[in-house]
């Protein structure tokens, strides 16, 4: 009886773990979880600062403008597509709001409405022809990008455009209780995001038409709109990007964003999205954009030189990608 | 030695982690034989075919190629030894033209140089062609080929690395009557140039038309060996199952009731003209014809994939216009599509995921997951199919093909519709899960839902439907009830448009 009666209580244990979230999320992730880790062990032992509370949140803010366009690359990478206008609209989006407050002497929340509209228009263009036309997303938006970053070179007449405001400052760069803001941000974004792909029904429609379009129409699911969602939270979330780092450095700049769908992208795949779609998860992409995040903060700590980071950068995804087709291959076979 | 025997494949055991998945299975093929490899999905064939073939090596026995013991470790042992396998799927390059797709990695140079020599490459190719009286040339692009004809290069393709042994793998599942014949004619040739062939195939009435010998394996064990003008549907069958299947085909035959479906004069893009017919409720109406007679062109009409130009569709009285599938499933309509891999499966995620993907709405509100009604959904569908799986988050693409169909048929039976459409509801599924599927579809019209069935299986269409609809050119040619049901009749109907 003893025996009967443990047995159930083990199983009870395997179910409450099994239907636990954050069990499930160290299985998934067991790989690049060990390989966050160990790498911000050799970086505490080779760096004194690195677990200081400052260089934390410093590494946290550097994260957060990645990880607000990896959410919603994580959607559109899921559902087969790419978005490689996230860089430029940052840019766009930055300037006109820049511009609108030095230039126009708009005041903020307006100035700020409008750039997080620059992102909406440039998503919902991209979402609109990925939906509604056969054109490739990667074709559409790297048509996007390039047409956002002229834009903004034309608007500025390629000179930043200064915002001497605290408080416009304050958005990107302020303190609420001590935590900086666009952590704050970045919290909602991840918590929204994962809402969306685990408890929604958008969510299962992502997963629906990104691993097999035609099975998803069959049963019902509107393809387009689900698309032209992804892609216009897409251009939102570059937006949101673009506004933050503008605040932050004091201006818009039409040279901001360049290169950041890639760090996007890389966080993404790093996360264990397949680009070929149809799998993923947002909690994957959080740990992908921590590991580019410390990384870089690691490098600089260390003082290797920006032009040596990159080369790191490469190769660390590589690797990470190698172990995640290698795991794949032995499943396959099993 | 008059009769001689290619390969043997002696006692092969092959154990993967947890599974035995072959234990003690013997098979052995004479030149210029068929002998068809028999047996359900997970039976154990294509691990059979994968050892000879060199994609995985047995844990005991042995292979004898010629008299001779061959060791085969990987595919190019395989091809060095003569044997060569004709996948499901084709794997030639469709840019190419014939010739170069057979000699692809190959190709024939100039002397002294790197350049390919095309005249060579045509000219050798035109050889090999040529016996077979084919209606295609070494010039000829692979993608304006028919699927028949791309077989045949792919046989042709094999025979020019001097295959001995061929193993086809279902090569007639996407087929019509006529490339079937076709192929068949082929067939016959390879075996008076003394090929022997491993025919892999559910389809009975096959195997008696081509293959000489039979075996039948059932989980991982040799269960025997017939001559193919010795035995018969019902001995093969039971061997297969391990049982006499004395009901294959359930059916108790009731009194349909109202009219549920009613289509008038529908027209559909330039090739659906003129479809009228009408659907009871508990009734199976059977809907035959050729391949490309229209009939799933028809069913995606109705429901909401396809336009329609013209004509009227009724649900229960009532005219309505469908314009999505959505639309269609709000009336009561469920369309279980013919192909399940490419229309029907998310394989990447859980059978839950599968079956509940349709009834989202009644276990999540908002970002509110109602999880044990989730479960509850998920459990009622798949004991009511019987779905056979390890567990509710297994991945469907893992499942057999026959759980994979009662996963899809669950996720449809979940919107509780009254108007049922199946689009080949057996095809690619094994004879326990067939006589299954055709089970639960009598207890639905039982409950008074009304069935379409879209079938090419004659035996299928004639033994489970209340009433035929046959299709021709995408016309309706004729309709006959249950008395009237002969493969002769049905044949003559849906013959009428096509060589006119």
């Amino acid at each position: 009886m003893n025996v009967a009666k443990s047995k159930t209580e083990k199983s009870k244990v395997v179910t409450f773990l099994t239907h636990n979230p954050l069990f499930n999320f160290g299985k998934e992730n067991l790989g690049i979880l060990i390989g966050l880790l160990l790498l911000s062990l050799i970086l505490t032992i080779f760096s004194p600062v690195f677990l200081s509370k400052h260089n934390i949140l410093n590494v946290l803010r550097q994260v957060a403008t990645n990880l607000y366009i990896a959410c919603a690359m994580t959607m559109v990478i899921i559902l087969g597509g790419i978005d490689l206008s996230v860089g430029s609209t940052i840019a766009m989006s930055g300037v006109v709001t820049g511009g609108l407050i030095a230039f126009d002497g708009q005041s903020i929340v307006v100035a700020v409405l409008a750039g997080l509209f620059v992102g909406l228009v440039v998503g919902a263009f991209n979402g609109f022809l990925i939906s509604r036309t056969t054109i490739p997303p990667f074709i559409v938006t790297l048509s996007t990008m390039n047409i956002m970053r002229g834009a903004s070179y034309v608007y500025t007449g390629g000179q930043p455009i200064r915002v001497m405001s605290d408080s416009f400052n304050f958005i990107g760069a302020g303190y609420v209780r001590g935590i900086p803001v666009p952590i704050i941000y970045l919290v909602i974004i991840v918590i929204i995001s994962v809402l969306i792909m685990s408890k929604s029904k958008l969510g299962r429609h992502i997963y629906a038409v990104g691993g097999n379009p035609v099975a998803a129409r069959f049963s019902g699911i509107k393809n387009n709109r689900v698309l032209f969602f992804a892609y216009l939270f897409s251009g939102l979330m570059a937006a949101v990007a673009g506004i933050v780092l503008a605040s932050r450095m004091f201006s818009g700049q039409p040279t901001a964003g360049q290169g950041a769908e890639m760090d996007a992208i890389a966080a993404v795949v790093l996360g264990g999205t397949s680009m070929s779609g149809g799998v993923g998860k947002i909690g994957g992409t959080v740990i992908g954009a921590l590991i580019i995040g410390i990384l870089s903060n690691g490098l600089n700590l260390l003082g290797i030189s920006s032009f040596w980071q990159y080369i790191v950068k490469g190769i660390v995804i590589l690797i990470a990608v190698y172990v995640d087709f290698l795991k794949k291959r032995k499943e396959g076979t099993n | 030695m008059s009769e001689n025997i290619l390969l043997k494949m002696n006692h092969i055991r092959k154990e993967f982690p947890g599974v035995l998945a072959l234990k003690d299975v013997s098979f052995e093929l004479k030149a210029g034989e068929v002998h068809a490899l028999l047996g359900e999905n997970g039976a154990g064939k294509s691990t059979l075919i994968k050892i000879l073939g060199g994609i995985y090596s047995s844990d005991a026995g042995e292979i004898v190629i010629n008299g001779q013991v061959a060791t085969i470790d990987k595919v190019q042992d395989a091809q060095t030894h003569g044997i060569s396998v004709i996948h499901q799927e084709l794997v030639l390059v469709p840019h190419m033209t014939v010739a170069e797709n057979i000699y692809l990695g190959r190709e024939p140079t100039k002397r002294g140089s790197r350049f390919v020599d095309f005249k060579k490459m045509n000219r050798d190719a035109k050889e090999i062609l040529d016996p077979f009286n084919l209606d295609f040339k070494p010039t000829d692009l692979v993608s304006n080929l028919t699927i028949a004809q791309q077989q045949m290069v792919e046989i042709i393709k094999a025979l020019s690395f001097n295959a001995r042994i061929l193993v086809m793998d279902e090569p007639t599942s996407s087929l019509s009557e006529k490339d079937v014949d076709f192929l068949f004619d082929n067939i016959r040739k390879l075996k008076k140039a003394n090929v022997g062939i491993i025919y892999i195939s559910h389809r009975m009435s096959e195997l008696m038309q081509i293959a000489d010998r039979i075996t039948v394996i059932r989980d991982g064990e040799y269960i025997g060996t017939r001559s193919s003008n010795e035995t018969n549907n019902d001995e093969l069958i039971a061997m297969m199952v391990g049982r006499q299947l004395t009901n294959y085909y359930t059916r108790t035959f009731g009194n349909p009731q109202e009219k549920v479906l009613e289509v008038k004069n529908l027209n559909a893009g330039s090739f659906l003209k003129d479809i009228s017919f009408h659907l009871n409720s508990g009734e199976i109406l059977g809907f035959a014809g050729l391949v490309g007679a229209g009939r799933s062109e028809l069913m995606k009409c109705i429901f909401g994939i396809d336009p329609i130009t013209s004509g009227e569709i009724y649900v229960e009285n009532e005219m309505v216009t469908i314009k999505n599938p959505l639309e269609a499933t709000k009336l009561g309509i469920a369309l279980v599509p013919e192909s399940r891999k490419s229309e029907a499966l998310f394989p990447e995620q859980s059978v839950q995921y599968n079956i509940t993907i349709k009834s989202l709405d009644e276990f999540i509100k908002g970002i509110r997951v109602n999880h044990s009604k989730e479960g509850a959904i998920t459990r009622e569908y798949v004991e009511k199919m019987d779905v056979r799986t390890p567990s509710f988050n297994q991945l469907v693409g893992k499942l057999s093909g026959g759980n994979q169909q009662k996963v899809v048929v669950g996720r449809w039976l979940a919107t509780k519709p009254k108007i049922l459409i199946f689009d080949e509801p057996t095809r690619g599924v094994d004879v326990g899960a067939k006589a299954e599927i055709y089970s639960i579809m009598n207890d639905l019209v039982k409950e008074g839902v009304a069935i379409i069935m879209i079938s090419s299986e004659l035996p299928e269409v004639i033994n489970m439907s209340d009433r035929v609809v046959v299709m021709s050119n995408g016309r309706i040619t004729g309709c006959l009830p249950r008395e009237d049901l002969t493969q002769e009749k049905i044949m003559h109907y849906a013959t009428q448009f096509v060589f006119t």
